[in-house]
């Protein structure tokens, strides 16, 4: 029981993945600074932005709205982020649990940030904050199907398993997966994907600064904002390590290897940082047309070539 | 009932960095009917012009705009000019047209960089801002400041450019078109750009004409409408350029307009510059006496559009009344056009495709009560209560009233 606590919240748990996926903020926020002609922040500032928001900055709870529920949804956010970095991150750290590292399990999980934004967002009674409510569900329904044929696209790549220690070890002893045509089809999905539901430009609608003002969260403040900060920089962690476990053969964490891993994740983190800062934020009619029938298309056919053996 | 909600975009939003107040009724997404107030930043300037002299009413109509400040002197001395009856030298004209049209450039890179920080595409913004820079330190150079260049007078110029700085401005100028080189092919060939700003925000040249837009809202939807050719003043019938018009009339065409506007700006002040080397150095202003009794209009081309003044002089060292009108003031009222029918990502950015400058715009506004369409403050209601609070500010540091 212990060793489950454990897992859940020191490591690979809610604490590792925060930790790491802050510095992926910096990481982040330094590259957009670079492109951007800008000096970019300190090393240690999302953790400074996170402790001012935990520990300086006062709630304040909207008078019209859902109280209860408001304060619920950033907790729901962090826990379901936490629990799917355990699952995500037991089998690409290699430990063995009672855990079977099941791909459509991990795909519930990881929709529960987005879909606890959602409810935050509309617990808050912000006519702003609904508006950005009501993209992210469309955005989610969007997104939603073409991660889940990017799944499949996978588990027939895998021939057939479900299992993520099983997708991983089948690459590793024969070659990764985004050395075939359909891998790299997968890859473009996954990006794409990835990208949506971390809510960065070009999906970044819930949001919309200049438009709804940060829509989705406009009346959190203080420490439940900092929740939400917490599952994002977990989920900036957990999802590039997703795609690193899915199609670029994992981690072996064994010497020189480690770099490597370092490497995957921070490339996928770059690339996502540069997509973000080379495109113009899509309105959501774009961006679920976008997802429903481009990035569905790819996935059909990446689903194809991979059960054909390419 | 129908089921609209209100999305306020003001008074403070991050869509615009001046206090208004925008007020969407949706449905869903779509915009239903658009209100507007305005009166958050009124400063009384034209009952200020009133109390100063003329060469002070320069400094002060200078601040009405940050952004375009030095369309305002430029009208005012035009107006002024035109009450006394004086003409310039040329080589005061041609430095009053590179002022302006070195405004015009960083006034459209500075609307760039904010289209595209309004669409989330925040490398424009930054990208576009850095380009602007160069041109601040021109202005630096020529006149001292980077902006509020307190370059006009009544007659002429208060600095000359000299042979050594039109060099520097050449070169400058140089690196200033290759930029926008850079960024006119960023913005004009990429993909995304298109699908969010191409259809949006439409005005037909009838809406046009109907609500009296001008400057590039006008140009962007094929009515070439330009001070600068129509009422030609300062130097630019001296010099060779062209009204850039494009006919979609949506957000894209005017980003269009403003883009290639800036290469004639280039081009005018390239002329202008050939045109100040052939004339006497130091000639730059005609002594003026006194201003005398009449009525004075200037018009200027600002980026925005057409900035008109009317003076009325009595005889006496200030202006008796002042009349300003902004290009916002008649460019804000196409949103009822523009944004109705749109959805809400649309609207915001055709909010901003006009490059509306409030501070412009601003006028006393009357407030009323919600529930009982009260009247609560008026004009002399607020100078009573300004009033009142300076007396009262005096009587305690025990100053005489």
């Amino acid at each position: 029981m212990a060793v489950y606590l454990f897992y859940l919240i020191v490591f690979p748990g809610l604490l590792f993945s925060a930790v790491t996926g802050a510095f992926l903020s910096w990481f982040d926020r330094k590259i957009t600074a670079r492109v951007q002609f800008r000096k970019g922040p300190p090393l240690l500032q999302p953790f400074y932005d996170f402790f001012k928001l935990l520990l300086v900055k006062e709630t304040i709870l909207p008078k019209k709205g859902s109280p209860m529920m408001f304060l619920l949804a950033p907790v729901l956010a962090v826990a379901g982020a936490a629990l799917a970095s355990v699952f995500i991150l037991l089998p690409l750290f290699n430990i063995s649990s009672g855990f079977k590292g099941d791909l459509i399990v991990i795909f519930y999980l990881l929709t529960i940030p987005s879909f606890s934004y959602i409810i935050g967002s509309l617990a808050s009674g912000n006519p702003l904050a609904a508006v950005g409510g009501s993209r992210e569900m469309k955005l989610i329904m969007s997104y939603e199907s073409t991660f889940l044929l990017f799944l499949a696209g996978i588990i027939v790549k895998a021939s057939g398993n479900f299992n993520l220690y099983s997708v991983i070890s089948i690459q590793q002893n024969t070659t990764p997966f985004i050395g075939s045509v359909s891998g790299i089809l997968l890859f473009i999905v996954g990006i794409f994907c990835i990208q949506a539901k971390l809510g960065l430009v070009p999906f970044d609608m819930a949001e919309a600064e200049t438009e709804i003002t940060e829509g989705t969260f406009i009346e959190y403040s203080g420490p439940p904002y900092a929740m939400i900060k917490l599952a994002k920089y977990i989920m900036l962690f957990i999802l590039p390590s997703f795609l690193a476990a899915l199609l670029l053969n994992g981690f072996t964490l064994k010497g020189i290897n480690i770099l490597w891993a370092v490497l995957k994740i921070a490339g996928v983190v770059l690339l996502l940082t540069l997509i973000r800062n080379t495109n113009p934020r899509l309105k959501i009619k774009q961006a679920v047309s976008f997802f429903m029938i481009w990035m569905n298309l790819l996935a059909v056919i990446a689903i194809v070539l991979a059960y054909l053996g390419y | 009932m129908s089921n609209k909600f209100l999305i306020p975009i003001g008074p403070y939003h991050p869509l615009q960095e001046e206090p208004e107040l925008f007020k969407l009724y949706c449905e869903g997404e779509i915009v239903k009917d658009i209100k507007w107030e305005t009166g958050y930043n009124h400063r009384g300037i034209e009952k200020l012009a009133e109390s100063k002299t003329y060469d002070q009413v320069f400094f002060l109509v200078e601040r009405i705009c940050g952004i375009c400040s030095t369309s305002h002197p430029f009208a005012f001395a035009n107006a002024v000019e035109e009450i006394c009856n004086i003409e310039i030298t040329n080589r005061a004209r041609y430095i009053r047209s590179i002022i302006g049209e070195l405004e015009r450039i960083h006034s459209h890179l500075l609307w760039v960089g904010l289209a595209g920080h309004f669409l989330g595409y925040n490398t424009v913004f930054m990208w576009a801002w850095k380009y602007r820079e160069p041109v601040l330190d021109l202005f630096e150079m020529i006149t001292g400041n980077r902006n509020s260049y307190a370059m006009f007078k009544v007659g002429g110029v208060r600095r000359d450019i000299e042979g050594h700085k039109i060099r520097e401005i050449r070169k400058v100028l140089d690196e200033v078109k290759k930029k926008t080189d850079l960024l006119t092919g960023a913005v004009m060939d990429d993909p995304v750009i298109h699908a969010r700003t191409k259809g949006v925000g439409i005005l037909t040249k009838e809406d046009i004409i109907d609500y009296g837009a001008v400057g590039p809202t006008a140009r962007a939807s094929g009515v070439a409408i330009d001070v600068r050719k129509d009422d030609p003043y300062a130097a630019y019938p001296l010099v060779n350029w062209k009204v850039i018009t494009a006919t979609a009339g949506d957000v894209f065409a005017k980003a269009e307009v403003r883009l290639l506007e800036m290469y004639e700006s280039i081009s005018i002040i390239e002329q202008c510059l050939d045109g100040l080397e052939k004339e006497k150095e130091g000639d730059i202003n005609i002594k003026v006496k006194n201003i005398p009794e009449g009525i004075g209009t200037g018009r200027a081309e600002a980026p925005r559009g057409e900035v008109f003044h009317c003076v009325f002089s009595d005889g006496s060292n200030s202006p008796a009344r002042h009349k300003i009108r902004a290009p916002s003031y008649v460019n804000i009222a196409t949103f009822k056009k523009s944004c109705i029918g749109q959805s809400i990502s649309d609207a915001t950015i055709s909010l901003a495709a006009v490059d509306p400058c409030y501070c412009c715009t601003e006028r006393l506004a009357v407030a009323y009560d919600m529930h009982t369409g009260e009247k609560i403050m008026n004009g002399a209601d607020i100078i009573r209560a300004s009033a009142g609070q300076t007396r009262l500010i005096m009587k305690n540091l025990k100053m005489k009233v």
